[in-house]
């Protein structure tokens, strides 16, 4: 077989998606294009066991499956421009791949906050680099940290920070409860409970207005002009996708890059996006696009998209692929519990009962849409977390939400 | 074929059940037991446990 597939982006979801196309039967060439200088690794540590220093770079690399021991590695470089009617890549130094057929596959980078005040002293953690960083920031003996943004990363962070010789961990976030837009209010009113009890310090209902400081942070401005003094902070604040690259294509790059349920990219069927930058309908739900920044999506999307890819470059793609309608699922590890969810609890957050436990101890809360369940949350030790996986099933079975 | 799980790396998340639960089990305690040289026919199902181990414990050799 001859041609080439150029997978643009080189961390899980790129190592995902070249063993997925060797996987549905491409034995042509593949170049996969990554601007960080590591092979793939597993990023969920660089917020917990890494900034602990538990997790050496040895244990976070992936182990890419034979079938990709051929497959050109072009790590250090960015696609910065494609012209797809052409199936060009160009890459940062001027050099342009012509392809055959393209996986977007580029990812996110953090958001950062753009009020004033200096850079210096302010983190996020994205990249291994990122994790060292922060590592060595939180690890001087007596550092005043404060987190702006209550999600998962955040929470996470927060969690490390205050187990680590820290003088204190102050987490600020405007809306009124931590990671209350996936959880709801019920698990997460729990979940702030919990980090208080373990140390971590809340601001929660404003902003942030800027940063003091002449060169280094020393602390953050918040929105009623009060300072809470800071040696480290870190930005958690969301995420954009790197889509840049692909301006001028006539594609809808309004967040990520809008596919259908083939992941297929602006009608190319040469051309297909994967990971946490494709923005695909979930035929479970509502079939609305939707990016999803769970673990799980490189995996689950490098499958359909292979297979999909593949099968218009060699022919041989007879039978309609199964609609692609995987089941979310996501899980955080803070302090000495974990969040372990199924399904879609987003979509239940108006019904939200408690299935198990009660919310002061191990908990299993239910999310449910006309009545229907539509995810679970569990919150606590394995015990509940196996809870949640019992009604795994039930929300596999579950027809199909409609619009 | 031979699968072993770095028990260092597991925390029992269980994916790997969903995945392939003629090779991957959770006992009573919610610990993972595995079957370390299931049939070949299987393979399939262990690669995709080995994808979604969340702390990508589980090797497959030969």
């Amino acid at each position: 077989m001859s041609g080439r597939i150029v997978v643009a982006g080189a961390s899980m979801a790129g190592l995902r998606a070249a063993e997925q196309l060797r996987a549905a039967g491409w034995t042509g060439a593949i170049t996969l294009v990554g601007d960080e200088p590591h092979m793939p690794y597993n990023r969920p540590p660089l917020s917990k066991e890494v900034l602990a220093g538990k997790a050496p770079f040895e244990s976070l690399a992936f182990r890419p499956r034979a079938s990709v021991a051929d497959v050109e590695w072009r790590l250090g470089r960015t696609a910065v421009a494609a012209r797809l009617d052409e199936r060009t890549v160009q890459l940062d130094g001027g050099e342009a791949l012509a392809y055959d057929g393209l996986v977007v596959a580029t990812g996110m980078r953090p958001r950062r906050l753009r009020c004033p005040g200096p850079l210096a002293g302010r983190h996020t953690v994205r990249t291994l680099a990122d994790a060292q960083g922060l590592r060595e920031a939180l690890t001087r003996p007596g550092a005043r940290v404060v987190v702006v943004g209550a999600g998962f990363i955040g929470c996470e962070v927060a969690a490390t920070a205050v187990g680590l010789d820290v003088a204190e961990v102050i987490v600020v976030d405007p809306l009124p409860l931590p990671m209350v837009g996936p959880l709801g209010e019920l698990l997460a009113r729990a979940l702030l409970k919990r980090h208080e009890e373990r140390g971590v310090q809340f601001r929660l209902g404003t902003g942030v207005q800027g940063f003091e400081g002449d060169r280094t942070v020393t602390g953050v401005v918040l929105d009623d002009g009060s300072v809470v003094p800071a040696d480290v902070v870190v930005e958690s604040v969301g995420s954009i996708a790197n889509t840049e690259w692909l301006d001028g294509n006539g594609l809808d790059l309004t967040d990520g890059v809008l596919t259908d349920e083939l992941l297929r990219v602006g009608g190319r069927p040469e051309v297909g996006a994967v990971g946490d930058v494709a923005r695909f309908p979930n035929a479970r739900y509502d079939g609305v696009p939707r990016r999803v920044e769970h673990w799980s999506i490189p995996t689950d999307t490098a499958k359909q998209a292979a297979k999909a890819l593949v099968a218009h470059l060699v022919g041989g793609g007879e039978t309609e692929p199964a609609p692609f309608a995987p089941l979310p699922t996501f899980w955080s590890d803070q302090h000495d519990f974990r969040l372990q969810s199924f399904g879609a609890p987003a979509l239940g957050l108006a019904d939200v009962r408690i299935l198990d436990g009660d919310a002061d101890g191990d908990v299993l809360a239910g999310y449910h849409t006309g009545g229907r369940l539509v995810g679970v949350v569990a919150l606590g030790g394995p015990g509940v977390a196996s809870a949640a996986a019992r009604y795994r099933a039930e929300l596999l079975k579950q027809p199909a939400l409609t619009a | 074929m031979k699968v072993v799980v770095d028990m260092t790396k597991c925390q029992d998340h269980g994916q790997c059940v969903f995945a392939a639960p003629d090779v991957f089990q959770l006992d009573t305690d919610g610990h993972l037991t595995y079957v370390s040289d299931p049939d070949d026919a299987l393979r399939d199902e262990v690669e995709e446990a080995a994808d979604v181990c969340p702390l990508q414990a589980i090797r497959i050799e030969d």
